[in-house]
């Protein structure tokens, strides 16, 4: 591994890089995809607090941003990005677009977490004397944890497979490193160094969201 | 003490608007058991959901103990609730929560520390017999000891009302017995107003002390258990009632002329049925003395309900005519409901068989309620 073994402080940085944009973007997906998918649910016709406008329009905006491939994503919001974080390259330029490419899609699995609760359940909350905001905390959220594990861990996976995009605008992070290096020099090695990391990183994400899960489960 | 006064409920689909619910007047006592029975669809889920308001009536008020639930807003509707217990067929445990967890969920917000609500949870456990099954969570648990976790959760709060909503449809004949044990225990522990909703006749035989029968969201017929079932006026009160009796088995051996409903000239097959409470008097060898007739039980089916006996006897009566006639005129004059099903005749030459469906289709129009 020559090409590697010279380059180690390079390789270090873009596993900083890439843990970096995967955790800052994840954090704020994770908020935000939990509120939008809380939202989506029990405005849903039939939800405890049912509203049919917020429901479409959130539906909507969802489909809309789940539609745009993420390299288009990563173009488009260059001005929204420069806006917002005051500039739209490196690392602070990739984590607007990545939480736009990663909300819209852990709200779906957050929905879908949710929607595995029992309605005869939030039923029996509502007999119980239990409001809207109680049910949302000790129904919906309490009986899906092992649900939200299982979303947030294919949420997290599949980011860090967008994050290798980000090289595009300059992010740096793995994706970059072996593009870079592994497929514009040639340098094989450089590839499946970098490879065998982000498998080894996928499996530790994989390891806590299934622990979580199964703790959750009874 | 509910009352439901006027109240629909209607709900809108696409395409058309269906009236689960239509115009229901009902009141319920306090401390009794009060049963509501119908085929599935028949509106007696929604209806018990109108109580508690998971569902808003579309007209109509509903009152428990005096106050206008339909009246109060959103936030005084949810304390009034947690005075209103309410058990499911599906149980509806948190999965997630371990059987103290769950009884817990509704102490929580109500003032109370977290040992009086230790205490409270051990007390609610032995109240349905679960001491040991504390730590362990619902998919742990049989039918049973399910519906008895919902229980204790529903009573939690100590409500004055229960409701069931078909809360032992889903459990075996011998579990169904056990909870609807405890239901009445608590019942007349606690005296706390009980309202059941079922489709199983049983279930109201069992525990109710009244029932209103419920078809295409309307209650056609209501009263207290006994007089509801000796003496129904519905057909679809009969039908439940055939559903726990085999007396209407003889129309089917009629109609296939089984060799057990062949009868000789001079005879015919009464169905006798029980209507008042105090029934005691030994009517069949009455009448075999007294009228010189053979009374020939073909099969009965006589329960008790509450402590009076219910139910009736088919039998075939063999006597000259005149015997005959003086005998179902006594049995009538005793207030015991008195059918001919099927009547060979007294003359000679009557050995012809009579077509059955006919005769059947006679006896409903001769059948005669004292």
């Amino acid at each position: 591994m020559p090409n590697v073994m010279s380059k180690w402080p390079v390789f270090f940085r873009s596993i900083a890089e890439t843990l970096v944009m995967v955790g800052c973007s994840g954090a704020l997906a994770f908020v935000l995809g939990l509120f939008f998918g809380i939202v989506v649910t029990v405005t849903k016709k039939g939800g405890v607090m049912q509203h049919t406008t917020v429901y479409q329009a959130l539906d909507k905006v969802v489909n809309f941003f789940r539609s745009i491939p993420f390299i288009i994503l990563l173009a488009g919001l260059i001005p929204l990005t420069r806006w917002i974080m005051g500039s739209a390259i490196g690392v602070k330029g990739a984590i607007v677009p990545l939480v736009f490419g990663t909300t819209p899609f852990f709200t779906r699995q957050i929905e879908s977490a949710l929607a595995e609760v029992d309605r005869g359940v939030v039923e029996a909350a509502q007999s119980m004397g239990s409001g809207p905001i109680e049910i949302v905390f000790r129904v919906y959220l309490k009986e899906s944890l092992a649900g939200i594990a299982r979303g947030t861990t294919i949420t997290a996976i599949n980011l860090i497979g967008l994050s290798a995009m980000a090289g595009a605008v300059g992010a740096g992070g793995l994706g970059d490193f072996a593009i870079r290096y592994g497929h514009q020099r040639n340098q094989l090695d450089v590839t499946y160094v970098t490879v065998l990391t982000l498998v080894l990183i996928v499996n530790v994400i994989q390891f806590l969201g299934v622990t979580v899960a199964r703790r959750n489960s009874h | 003490m509910i009352v439901l006064e006027n109240v629909s409920k209607a709900f809108e689909t696409e395409d058309r608007t269906v009236e689960a619910v239509r115009d229901v007047n009902l009141k319920i006592e306090r401390g009794e058991v009060y049963g509501i029975i119908g085929f599935s669809g028949a509106g007696k889920s929604t209806l018990v959901r109108c109580v508690n308001l998971l569902e808003r009536p579309t007209a109509g008020r509903v009152y428990v103990d005096g106050v206008e639930l339909t009246g109060l807003p959103e936030r005084e509707l949810r304390r009034a609730r947690k005075k209103i217990g309410m058990i499911f067929q599906q149980f509806n445990l948190f999965a997630s929560r371990t059987v103290a967890q769950n009884i817990a969920y509704p102490l929580k917000y109500g003032g109370l520390s977290k040992r009086r609500i230790a205490d409270r949870v051990q007390e609610l456990l032995s109240l349905v017999g679960l001491e040991d099954k504390e730590r362990d969570y619902p998919s742990q648990l049989s039918g049973g000891q399910k519906q008895r976790v919902a229980i204790a959760r529903a009573l939690a709060n100590d409500p004055g009302i229960l409701l069931c909503d078909e809360a032992t449809s889903s459990l075996d004949p011998q579990t169904t017995l056990s909870i609807l044990k405890l239901l009445k225990d608590l019942n007349v522990k606690l005296g706390i107003t009980i309202v059941v909703i079922t489709h199983e006749m049983q279930v109201v035989k069992e525990i109710c002390d009244r029932v209103a029968v419920m078809e295409n969201g309307s209650i056609v017929e209501e009263g207290d258990v006994f007089s509801v079932f000796a003496d129904p006026k519905k057909q679809i009160t009969r039908d439940f009632i055939d559903t726990t009796s085999n007396l209407s088995k003889i129309y089917a051996l009629i109609a296939r002329n089984a060799s057990i409903v062949q009868l000789k000239p001079g005879e015919c097959i009464v169905r006798l049925k029980y209507l008042e409470k105090n029934v005691s008097e030994a009517l069949v060898s009455t009448i075999s003395r007294r009228f010189n007739i053979d009374a020939n039980i073909i099969f009965g089916d006589i329960e008790l309900l509450g402590d009076a006996p219910i139910g009736g006897l088919i039998f075939i009566m063999s006597g000259n005519g005149e015997d005959i006639d003086g005998a179902l005129a006594f049995l009538r004059n005793k207030n015991v409901g008195v059918e001919v099903i099927l009547d060979a005749g007294g003359g000679a030459g009557a050995s012809e068989r009579p077509d059955a469906q006919r005769d059947v289709e006679v006896a409903g129009v001769f059948q005669v309620h004292s």
